[in-house]
């Protein structure tokens, strides 16, 4: 699937360079988006992903907090995935169902990914862009400001704050985005350093473009792509900081669960046998994360304007 | 140059201070102290031991002489909870064992992580390219703590062929778990970033020249790609090493090492004021020092870029 | 009984039979006496009088001996004491010393090493954690050092020769003696203490007067110890290198006992069953003295309103379902648990507590009764928040609970958290019920009932009752406070200032060949000089 994709896409472009202009730089990268299997592939499974997580509740016969107290105890032994009891994904060691927790944590996971994600490249690029760009005294400040913040250990920030101000979906949000936005910055102003210095900025320059217009139109555009893979990069970095701070116990708070406090139960217990705990909790967080590179990777593709 | 890296290194002074002052702060903020326990302290008891750490103090006096002992004797005080240590011995003793693991891992995830990279970029669209593809996302997918146990299960419970834990002062056996739980992932983050950019490099301009004038693929990719390839690579670096620093906890946890990242997210939960911001301080020192590095690499590798 | 006669036996000056590793007719030792046990967590210190926890004071016992040890069922057993003689108003102790007990660098131990370490715990100076314990075992001015008030000095503790040490208590206190096998009351060696402050625990300077001594000790990863040569019962000592572990996960830690590398670990909750059918001979299951709870706030201003009912509070306690919580989600032989006290303690007597006979149906029932007497029901439910520390099993717990009560119309919201924070919050009153348990200190029922006085620092939801008070003050200096005790807990059973829930086994893996780990000690307080490994 990958490999015919791909193929398809360079062919594609082949056939576009010439064709197209005029037609807006968004409108083609759609059409060239929509021809990657792979990409395609990805926001089919992402969206599939989604509409389970938020309507699939419909056909579960246990909510995600009630324990099935016939199996509560023996896991193990009867607690394994089942049309007939209706644990269509088994239970948890408590007996709750698995599949209703699965799709509820699946919800926190995608959220907290995504909040996170969309933090860091807002921020991210616009602060990094203008610091690069600008340069100078400007590139000093924000950078070292950049530099201090890096330098305080988030996750240990953020640990205290869950700490200090209880457990709450907020304070995760606000944690994670706290953590998030940085290393993005860096990057972009990296980019943005070597970008500068093209012709063509040179050329906008030159005519008495004003400096954010060419930020917005010139600079920007040209960081899409790697954006594009950094975001990708960072959702799964997202969903895996929250499942590392479930990891030491303090993601949200039970009967709420999410993926990484699921995997990080399931793992506990690999030892015993119990190898659906891990192994649904873990196939919604592979398919998750990999329908997002899919879908980062397809967007790079059809984004990056030096293919035209 | 050197004038450059005085004047990060006098910005690198004020920004540890500015550190300490909000790790210091943050943590006085929490609920519960380093002598807050189940079997709650006679009030009496207690005043003795705020007098003995000095916390009967005011904050900002607190604060004060912290610092102070730090800068004239590089004395981050004892710990309040393993008492018969200061910070400056646990720190002795496990930050050696966290670098070791940490710059092997590191080491392993760069060679592995760009030869894989630019071997996909090289051979794109070809069943190496989708391997080193399907290989890197999967790693990078599965928690370390998901590793971990499997890696157990695996090497000690199930083959028997490594020891399930220890450190044993960097013998090579006890260092082969905790190398590849920590390193895989970043591994592929460094793999899959490689491979974008290099992917990138290899269409533009300079690239398309150097091949039109005839210089063998071999020469055009190492003179010409590889610089420039690794540009973002490198601002991913420094982060990655400290974050391999801190994110040891979980090698720590699973297998005994004894690093400091355990004794990082311990300190916190048990609010042992000095241990934590001696770490805090040493991560916070790394941070700056590897940022600095990275830059000086970056002028190295694009010259276009002034100081 | 059994109490009273070792009371009498050890009061008129008697002495016993050191145990050492003795072994059982039939019984060969192995050639391999090398031990390797897990810890949680790295040991916090290695000084008597500043440990504060379980593990340590395990290490302790092996590194250092008080005036008396424990045998293999709990009963005292001489230390460096070979006897005591009483005074007859039953406050002064006269401990003889044996004139044979060295330090591990060759000095002999003296009462004055006593003196020196027992006013080192009371010391303001040292700001021991442990300090209380003196007040506990109630040494004269014990109190008021502590406070400050007097000088250290002044502490009921004298030598009157080398080997005659004489302590004076401010009341008559019948299980003083039980109090001495307590890590925090262990001699330590004034000279090297002077000589290297704080750095005196290191391996290699520390100097104890155990049957072991300290090789190696790296935070988060091993504590190495060998035999004393000094030590004064050397010759009966087998194990002949002690490795602990740190190892953070106990799932890891059981990977490597079945792999191997250890030789005694923890099973996790809900594991029991399963080992115990794999490996009989090795899973074991035993009781420990801790009791686990829900303890309401009845706290007069931050006390939520309906918990001061104790209709509510007995109907909350009624509809949990022990038996499910020890059955089905700890499954390691825990003692469904129906009061305070832990039921094996010695000489205690369980009141007869009405709603432990009744059927769980027959509980739910009552509590729906009492929660509709009350005022609440479907139409009205009561909300409460639980407070509980990060833990798998108290989750597990949790989650259950909050099953149960939602049966019983209560809607009741879990708040996790970290264990300083849920400390704090129960210690400032700041919280509706709180999951808490406790661990005896010795092996008597005032361990535990003294908590729920209304001048216990410990009594973090509030509970007052007069009458309990009382009881608990009488016990102090009663010939049998046995009695007082059972009725103390009566009131409990009536008042319900909190929810039983369990009590304590110790749930372990130990290899076949380990003998004398004391596994029948309530107490759970082994020593390592009374180790061995058989040959198979």
């Amino acid at each position: 699937m990958v490999i015919d994709a791909t193929r398809m896409k360079n062919l594609g472009d082949r056939f576009a360079e010439g064709e197209v202009r005029g037609r807006s730089l968004w409108a083609d990268a759609r059409r060239r988006f929509f021809r990657n299997k792979a990409a395609v592939g990805g926001l089919v499974m992402l969206a599939l992903i989604t509409l389970l997580a938020l309507f699939g509740d419909s056909l579960a016969q246990w909510s995600n907090e009630e324990i099935d107290f016939d199996v509560m105890g023996q896991a193990a032994q009867v607690g394994q995935p089942s049309i007939g009891n209706g644990h269509y994904f088994g239970t948890d060691d408590l007996g709750r169902d698995l599949y209703s927790r699965t799709l509820q944590g699946t919800r926190i996971s995608l959220m907290v990914g995504i909040v996170g994600s969309l933090i860091a490249v807002i921020v991210g690029t616009l602060y990094g862009a203008v610091s690069g760009y600008v340069g100078g005294r400007t590139d000093q400040i924000l950078m070292r400001t950049v530099d201090i913040l890096l330098a305080v250990p988030f996750m240990f920030v953020v640990i205290l704050l869950l700490v200090m101000f209880g457990r709450s979906l907020f304070m995760l949000f606000f944690g994670i985005g706290l953590m998030s936005w940085l290393n993005m910055a860096r990057i972009v102003r990296g980019q943005t350093l070597s970008l500068k210095h093209k012709e063509y900025v040179e050329a906008a320059q030159a005519t008495g473009v004003p400096t954010f217009t060419i930020i917005l139109r010139h600079i920007v555009p040209n960081l899409v792509g790697i954006v594009a893979v950094y975001a990708t990069l960072l959702v799964p970095e997202m969903i895996l900081i929250e499942s590392f701070i479930s990891f030491l116990g303090l993601g949200v708070q039970e009967p709420l669960t999410s993926l990484g406090a699921l995997i990080s139960e399931g793992a506990r217990t690999i030892y015993y046998g119990t190898t659906w705990q891990l192994l649904w909790p873990l196939a919604f967080f592979v398919a998750t994360l990999f329908s997002f590179f899919f879908i980062g990777d397809g967007l790079r593709d059809a984004l990056d304007p030096k293919d035209r | 140059m050197i004038n450059y890296i005085l004047k990060r290194l006098a910005v690198a002074v004020p920004t540890l201070l500015l550190l300490i002052i909000i790790s210091f702060l943050l943590m006085h903020a929490a609920p519960g102290g380093p002598f807050t326990q189940e079997r709650q302290l006679p009030a009496a008891v207690l005043a003795n031991l705020e007098a003995k750490y000095g916390l009967d103090q005011p904050l900002w006096r607190q604060l004060l002489s912290y610092v102070w002992g730090i800068v004239a004797h590089f004395d981050f005080g004892p710990s309040f909870i393993y008492k018969d240590r200061t910070v400056n011995e646990i720190i002795a003793q496990g930050f050696p064992v966290t670098l070791t693991y940490g710059t092997v891992s590191f080491v392993i995830a760069i060679l592995v992580g760009v030869s894989l990279g630019i071997a996909a970029a090289i051979r794109h669209n070809t069943w190496l390219d989708y391997l080193a593809v399907g290989v890197s996302i999967g790693a990078q997918v599965l928690p370390n703590f998901v590793m971990a146990p499997l890696l157990l299960l695996t090497f000690t419970w199930w083959l028997r062929w490594l020891p399930g834990g220890g450190w044993e002062h960097g013998r090579w056996e006890y260092m082969v778990m905790p190398v590849i739980a920590l390193s895989t992932s970043y591994m592929a983050s460094i793999a899959r970033l490689t491979r974008a950019s290099m992917l990138e490099v290899l269409t533009s301009n300079h690239i398309r020249t150097a091949r039109a004038k005839g210089l063998p693929e071999r020469k055009v990719i190492l003179r010409h790609a590889l610089k420039p390839a690794l540009l973002p690579v490198l601002s991913y670096l420094g982060p990655a090493f400290v974050a391999m620093v801190t994110g040891s906890v979980v090698v720590d946890f699973f297998f005994s090492t004894g690093g400091i990242g355990r004794s990082f997210v311990d300190s916190a939960l048990n609010r042992d004021y000095a241990v934590m911001l001696g770490i805090t301080i040493l991560v916070g020192a790394l941070t700056i020092f590897f940022n600095l590095v990275v830059d000086i690499l970056y002028g190295w590798i694009d010259p276009k870029i002034r100081y | 009984m059994h109490k009273l006669l070792l009371t009498t036996a050890l009061g008129l000056g008697l002495a016993f039979p050191a145990a050492a590793a003795t072994l059982q007719p039939g019984e060969t030792l192995a050639a391999n006496q090398e031990y390797t046990y897990w810890l949680l967590d790295a040991i916090k210190s290695l000084d008597p009088q500043i440990n504060t926890d379980v593990e340590g004071s395990g290490v302790l016992r092996g590194l250092f001996e008080g005036l008396y040890n424990e045998d293999q069922v709990g009963a005292l057993v001489p230390g460096v004491a070979t006897s005591f003689d009483l005074s007859d108003d039953k406050t002064v102790y006269t401990f003889h010393l044996r004139d044979n007990a060295k330090w591990s660098n060759g000095d002999p131990v003296t009462a004055n090493d006593f003196v020196y370490s027992w006013k080192r715990l009371a010391d303001p100076k040292t700001a021991s954690e442990y300090a209380w314990y003196m007040e506990l075992m109630q040494v004269k001015n014990s109190a008021d050092i502590i406070a400050g008030k007097k000088p250290v000095d002044d502490l009921g503790v004298k030598a009157l020769d080398d080997h005659t040490f004489e302590v004076t208590i401010e009341a008559p206190l019948p299980y003083f003696p039980k109090m001495l096998t307590h890590a925090s009351t262990f001699p330590v060696n004034q000279k090297v203490i002077e000589e290297n402050g704080d750095k005196w625990t290191e391996p290699g300077k520390l100097v104890g007067n155990g049957a072991y001594v300290l090789k190696e000790h790296i935070l988060g990863e091993k504590l190495v110890m060998v035999p004393n040569p000094q030590y004064w019962d050397n010759e009966h000592t087998v194990l002949t290198k002690v490795t602990a572990l740190t190892i953070n996960d106990e799932n890891a830690a059981l990977t490597r006992y079945l792999a191997g590398e250890l030789d005694r670990t923890q099973i996790p909750a809900g594991q029991y069953p399963r080992l115990k059918e794999e490996y009989p001979d090795q899973a074991i299951s035993v009781p420990q003295s801790c009791s686990y709870i829900y303890m309401f706030n009845l706290d007069k201003e931050k006390g939520p309103e309906a918990l001061k009912d104790v209709r509510v509070r007995k109907a909350l306690s009624y509809a949990i379902d022990r038996d499910t919580i020890v059955d089905k989600i700890l499954q390691g032989g825990q003692w469904p648990s129906y009061n305070w006290t832990h039921h094996a303690t010695e000489g205690f007597k369980m009141p007869d507590i009405d709603y432990s006979h009744w059927t769980q149906d027959e509980r739910d029932a009552k509590a729906i009764e009492l929660m509709t007497e009350a005022g609440y029901g479907p139409d009205h439910p009561l909300a409460l928040t639980l407070n509980y520390n990060t833990s798998e099993s108290h989750k597990k717990i949790a989650i259950a609970v909050q099953q149960f009560w939602k049966k019983i119309g209560v809607d009741l919201t879990l708040n996790n958290m970290e264990w300083k924070v849920h400390t704090d919050k129960m210690q400032n009153q700041d919280f509706e019920v709180a999951r808490y348990a406790w661990c005896g200190d010795y092996n008597e029922a005032s361990t535990y009932l003294d908590l729920f006085t209304s001048y216990s620092g410990h009594n973090n939801g509030k509970f007052r009752s007069e009458r309990y008070d009382e009881l608990m003050k009488e016990s102090k200096t009663a010939a049998d406070p046995n009695p007082m005790y059972t009725e103390a807990e009566q009131i409990l059973a009536d008042e319900m200032p909190m929810a039983p829930i369990y009590q304590y086994t110790k749930v372990e893996m130990i290899k076949p060949d380990m003998r004398g780990l004391g596994l029948n000690n309530l107490m759970q307080n082994w020593y390592l000089k009374d180790m061995y490994r058989v040959a198979e």
